[in-house]
């Protein structure tokens, strides 16, 4: 008789092995996306400042707001487009409002369309980077201090940079 | 593949008959049993239970789209009833029928005494009724069972789901650790156990294709298991890995769980394929056309299923290029695919085929199937997916795959094998029967929702527009009918377990080739103690 336990133990290794793939893909699908664009997911961390403006192209930004029904503010984009030049920075709030008399925790989720486009929009400073508290009826302006890379390719004439508001106080989350 | 060999039969020089066939009396020989053929049997006799319940789930769906309108059940009812149907044929029905052949017939066409790990094999059929028991106990629950579709989507079975998930994510686990163990079950058995002079290339190919299925199962299954982690952690310990407000996102899940899945469907035809093969060259009394070619077709037909998994999501909004990766990996499986039916076809031509009912059931699956086959296709070209995307049309198509594929492949293997198994025939009137009941029937039930779907009538919505009204009530008569007709195979199947029927002759059918042919019929408890001789 063969032994069986060598095989066995083999076997029991891949299942483990592909056990733990399955949660590698999690930080696998996170950093494919990042680098490629796929999804829109941009950079969440400040760009650096930009170094040199391309004044021969103009390119439209559009924005846009909502939120989940769980976040019971108002979320809107003061102005719902700008034209930049590519490496110009520009500087556009978001204006919110907690229209509940409880206080509330937001968390803005940026997403950039065209995905490809993505990993050219450069956020010098934004509100989403952190979580944004507000007390019961208070309203303020979000600013997010963004430009364009230069190296843009050239068929993108128009990004749309989208944020998603979800609530994030402490006792509602995951329910 | 050739073992007509005189001299296998050795084994009945070496020892008593009486002693070959003792078995253990009462209900511990079912419950402690190691021998192959017993488990074999539970689990056939269990995915026929399951075919029932998950067909009975059906019939409710069918019942609600008699008519448009909401009559019966209510939509979160219709929800459940179509979640568990999924889970119920896919997990309970079809794979554990595969797996009771495969412990029936694997270690008879490879010249093994039994399975490698026997004890083992007894854990991976008898977690089976438990987990089941829990999967379908939450539909007497307040809030009723999951009832995110069988392929529970987040965050409709995180955010959206009520507390029958954790009874769902405990269930998948015990199953994909029944699946598991009985993977490394067949692996091991095929690796050490094979008879001196079965070389790998002489192997029948339905041990081939369960072997190449058993590590799909190892590889996939554990990520099954992963992602149902991942959703009870989401629901309940605060994790957020399926939710883009703690950084996460959902259509992560769906790349998971398409990573499973598409193996996954894969790990349900194969095996069928490996029947289909053992039958025609019988039936048709000619060696299968094309052996090595059918091993390397299915090698690469699982190799491909590992990279094809995005084709289940081409409305999430990918980059095109992602679109086309996947559009035409997708249809390179056509090319392997359409080599095994070919072989098959090559098979036939100019045979001297008789069309006994295993026979009708293996051809019904090579014409059906290809039906399943080529709508695949169809739903493999991007722009076309974005219509076809979420109608009946996708139901028309995985239901041509796995119930005339998958299903009619496994029906075929029981009544080629059952003589062997009971050592009566089956009856070949009642046979006919069930065939042509079956193949009218389920055209009725499956046919028709091309059409409604390609017209636009979504799945899983338990109303619909009124145009529609006519064709519903045509297919779920079809439904009932089909379900009917399986009670003929029950009857079946129950004559040639009390004996009912002509004694089964060793060969059991004249073009039959092949070790477990070379055995008495019915085999005996024990079969292969000493190890044959293949040349």
């Amino acid at each position: 008789m063969v032994s069986h336990r060598l095989l066995v133990r083999k076997l029991v290794l891949i299942c483990i092995a592909m056990f733990g793939f399955g949660f590698a893909l999690v930080p696998l699908y996170d950093v494919f996306c990042r680098y490629t664009g796929i999804n829109g997911k941009t950079e969440n961390t400040a760009a650096p400042a930009s170094r040199r403006v391309d004044e021969s192209r103009e390119i439209s930004v559009e924005f846009l707001a909502n939120r989940d029904p769980a976040v019971p503010w108002s979320f809107a984009p003061e102005i719902p487009s700008i034209s930049v030049h590519p490496g110009q920075v520009k500087i556009v709030n978001f204006l919110v409002e907690n229209l509940s008399g409880v206080a509330t925790i937001g968390r803005a989720v940026p997403s950039v369309s065209p995905g490809e486009a993505a990993r050219y929009f450069k956020k010098i400073e934004c509100f989403c980077f952190v979580e944004q508290p507000l007390d019961a009826h208070q309203g303020k302006a979000m600013p997010v201090q963004f430009y364009i890379d230069p190296d843009l390719p050239s068929h993108f004439t128009t990004i749309t940079l989208s944020y998603r508001l979800y609530n994030n106080t402490p006792q509602t989350v995951g329910r | 593949m050739s073992t007509e060999n005189s001299n296998v039969l050795d084994i009945n020089n070496d020892h008593h008959a009486d002693e070959r066939d003792h078995k253990p009396k009462g209900i511990t020989r079912w419950l402690y049993t190691t021998n192959h053929k017993d488990i074999g049997t539970l689990y056939l006799l269990f995915a026929l239970l399951m075919l029932f319940i998950g067909g009975s789930l059906a019939m409710v769906i069918r019942a609600e789209l008699f008519q448009p309108g909401l009559q019966f059940v209510d939509p979160h009812f219709f929800n459940q009833m179509t979640t568990v149907h999924g889970l119920v044929m896919v997990f309970g029905a079809i794979m554990p029928a595969f797996v009771g052949l495969a412990n029936w017939m694997v270690p008879m066409m490879i010249g093994a005494p039994d399975m490698a790990l026997p004890r083992m094999n007894n854990w991976s059929f008898w977690i089976l009724p438990f987990s089941f028991f829990i999967l379908l106990s939450t539909l007497f629950m307040e809030g009723g069972g999951p009832a995110a579709g069988w392929t529970f989507y987040a965050p409709l079975s995180t955010t959206y789901s009520n507390d029958s998930t954790a009874f769902f994510v405990f269930s998948v686990h015990l199953l994909g650790i029944s699946s598991i163990m009985g993977a490394m079950n067949v692996i091991v058995t095929i690796f050490n156990l094979r008879a001196p002079g079965m070389t790998w290339m002489k192997m029948p190919l339905f041990v081939w294709t369960w072997l190449i299925t058993a590590f799909l199962l190892i590889a996939v299954m554990p990520v099954l298991a992963g992602t149902v982690t991942m959703v009870l952690t989401d629901k309940y310990f605060g994790t957020s890995f399926f939710n883009a407000a703690g950084g996460g996102d959902p259509v992560l899940f769906q790349h998971i769980f398409w990573f499973f899945g598409h193996p996954e469907v894969y790990i349900m035809i194969l095996p069928a394929f490996g029947i289909v093969s053992s039958i025609i060259p019988t039936f048709a009394r000619k060696p299968l056309f094309g052996y090595d070619s059918m091993v390397i077709a299915t090698a690469s037909i699982a190799f491909l299923s590992f990279i094809v998994w995005a084709h289940h999501m081409f409305t999430t909004g990918m980059p095109v290029a992602a679109e086309l990766f996947f559009m035409y990996t997708t249809m390179l499986i056509a090319v392997p695919t359409g080599v095994k039916v070919f072989n098959w076809v090559a098979t036939m031509w100019r045979g001297s085929m008789t069309f006994e009912t295993p026979m009708m059931f293996a051809v019904a699956f090579i014409v059906l199937f290809t039906i399943g086959g080529l709508s695949g296709l169809m739903l493999a070209i991007i722009p076309a997916d974005f219509q076809y995307q979420d109608t009946y049309f996708v139901v028309a198509h995985f239901h041509y795959v796995l119930v005339t594929g998958a299903l009619f492949g496994i029906i075929s293997g029981v009544y080629f094998w059952i003589p062997k198994w009971t050592g009566v025939m089956y009856s070949e009137r009642l046979g006919q029967w069930h065939f042509w009941c079956s193949l009218i029937s389920v055209n009725m039930l499956f046919f028709p929702m091309h059409f409604v779907g390609l017209a636009g009538m979504p799945r899983r919505i338990p109303d619909y527009a009124l145009q529609f009204a006519d064709m519903n009530a045509f297919i779920s008569i079809g439904g009932a009918l089909f379900g009917l007709s399986q009670l003929i195979f029950v009857w079946c199947v129950v004559r040639c377990m009390r004996r009912k029927g002509e004694k089964a002759s060793t060969q059991v059918w004249e073009g039959a080739h092949g070790l477990e042919w070379e055995i008495p019929s019915p085999a005996p408890y024990h079969t292969f103690q000493t190890p044959p001789q293949v040349k």
